[in-house]
């Protein structure tokens, strides 16, 4: 541990998962995240672990249910079609209130799309997943370390609040390589116990673990208990990182490979004189509306970018609430923005400079 | 502040990933920022390939490179593709031995390399992505071919050790070109 190593987005998260205590790893293959079923089918046996692919996404996901409800650390992972696939499942996790982490390698879409790196299924993870009145957490790693880390970070999120975690990120994080450090390890013998869990039922009362509830007074009890979890994310799990907001007149929004994007746009942009800033959500749910709205106070406007035509932006107009232009430049379908095109936005908006 | 943006193409099979993780593995022993993206698609051996490698001296924002400082085009196909990919006063290497055209710019600097007769000449085919390698290292450095060297072993997967001396005479070899 401690060794810096070169690998992989993909190989990266599916060992971070090891390191993170996770036993259990239920998929079906799909682009562009193959990388993470293909390690974890000879690293999860290497510690005891179970690998299992499973005969279409929906058993995936309700195996990860049963693992979840047994009170494993469990994760599954996909990419855009595969994880529409997995929603009912997710739905019926976060309706048990049980902790899983799914990993989201987008790609462009709708339907089967492509396989090129996109940042269109942002809706999807922050508010859509599926039916009923719920949110994942959602983590947005923009580069290999951090997507080691988000992970890492992930499986106690998910424990903490007993609610499915999502890691999202885009073809091109699973793709890249970049050094990575493993500096934390978990040993799943030293986890808390849980005491919930239908692990066995000798000597206790037994636990149940179902999303069944047709009384609604009863159901409106749940949902309020959930909304109470998402409020308590909102007050504690807030994350984001910022750079250049002490003199920006323009400040940039943008998460993942779109940040990374952005962050050589900016340089371009200040070595003649464009005072840019840059916003990067790292999470999406709770998403960091305080700060936003609090730098709408002292810059002149923001621009979102992203790899869709327009999904977080809708965040952020709600997080400015009015107070300053909110521009938007994106591509989509697999098509990755270049930093001279956001150069370009930013000088409109920006107006000529000497 | 140094930082190199460097694209490795290919067709599938010649070991252009290979070239980039290699110099990327070595960046990062020399403790610098490096990143490697690679094309991905449904196209394999044949199709064609290529990777970015970025190597810098501080923090990498894109890993992307809309103009690249080098170009290494180890064939036509990915020659015609990245021509004009090369930053004005940048420089191409292209592989002779698969690519017999003239290059249209002259505000570039080409470097031409035979790499295929060469890794002929070592012994081992195989080895042409080496011998351009070794040909970039020696002309402009980024890391220092001792380091590549000890890389190797780091980076070919077990299967290929029987052929780590091979690669290393490919890269001296390569290095004696320019």
């Amino acid at each position: 541990m401690g060794e810096k190593v070169l690998m992989k987005g993909n190989e990266a998260i599916a060992e971070a998962a090891v390191k993170a205590g996770c036993r259990y790893f239920f998929g079906y293959p799909i682009t562009p995240q193959n990388e993470i079923p293909a390690y974890l089918s000879w690293r999860l046996p290497e510690v005891g672990g179970v690998f299992l692919q499973a005969e279409s996404e929906v058993a995936a996901s309700n195996m990860v249910y049963g693992a979840a409800g047994a009170g494993a650390r469990v994760l599954t992972s996909s990419s855009s079609p595969g994880i529409s696939l997995k929603a009912e499942g997710i739905s019926y996790i976060a309706g048990a209130e049980l902790p899983a982490v799914i990993v989201n390698m987008m790609r462009g879409g709708p339907g089967l799309g492509g396989i090129q790196p996109a940042q269109s299924d942002y809706f999807q993870a922050t508010k859509g997943m599926a039916h009923g009145d719920f949110h994942l957490l959602v983590l947005a790693p923009s580069s290999v370390q951090e997507a080691v880390d988000l992970t890492i970070d992930a499986f106690a999120l998910a424990d903490k609040y007993r609610n499915p975690v999502m890691l999202l990120a885009d073809g091109m994080i699973g793709q890249m390589m970049e050094p990575v450090e493993f500096t934390r390890e978990i040993d799943p013998e030293t986890l808390p116990d849980k005491p919930w869990a239908t692990n066995g039922a000798k000597g206790r009362e037994k636990n149940i673990i179902n999303s069944l509830a047709l009384d609604p007074a009863e159901l409106e009890k749940h949902n309020l208990k959930l909304k109470a979890k998402y409020d308590q994310m909102k007050e504690e799990e807030v994350r984001f990182a910022s750079k250049g907001l002490d003199d920006a007149e323009t400040v940039i929004v943008a998460y993942g490979t779109a940040a990374r994007i952005a962050a050589s746009a900016i340089e371009l942009a200040r070595q003649v004189g464009y005072k840019v800033g840059l916003i990067r959500p790292i999470t999406l749910f709770p998403f960091p509306e305080e700060i936003i709205n609090q730098t709408a106070d002292k810059v002149a406007n923001f621009l979102t970018i992203e790899m869709s035509t327009g999904q977080m932006i809708e965040d952020v107009r709600l997080a400015v609430n009015g107070k300053k232009p909110v521009h938007f430049y994106g591509r989509t379908g697999g098509m990755i923005p270049s930093p001279e095109e956001i150069f370009e936005q930013i000088k409109i908006i920006g107006g000529a400079k000497e | 502040m140094v930082k190199e943006d460097i694209i490795f193409a290919g067709f599938g099979g010649q070991g252009v990933m290979l070239m980039g993780r290699l110099l990327a593995y070595a960046g990062m022993k020399e403790d610098r920022h490096v990143s490697w993206m690679p094309s991905y698609g449904p196209e394999m051996r044949g199709g064609t390939a290529n990777c970015t490698v970025i190597v810098s001296d501080k923090e990498i924002p894109s890993p992307l490179t809309s103009k690249a400082d080098i170009v290494v085009a180890m064939n036509l196909p990915s020659l015609l593709k990245f021509l004009d990919k090369v930053k004005p006063g940048g420089k191409l290497f292209i592989n002779t031995s698969l690519i017999e055209e003239d290059v249209a710019r002259d505000d570039i600097e080409v470097i031409e390399v035979n790499a295929n007769d060469i890794a002929l000449e070592v012994g081992e085919g195989r080895v042409a992505n080496m011998v351009m390698l070794g040909a970039l290292i020696n002309k402009v450095g980024i890391v220092k071919m001792d380091t590549i060297k000890s890389s190797l072993s780091d980076v070919l997967s077990k299967r290929n050790h029987d052929l780590l001396e091979v690669n290393k005479q490919a890269l001296d070899n390569g290095a004696k070109l320019v």
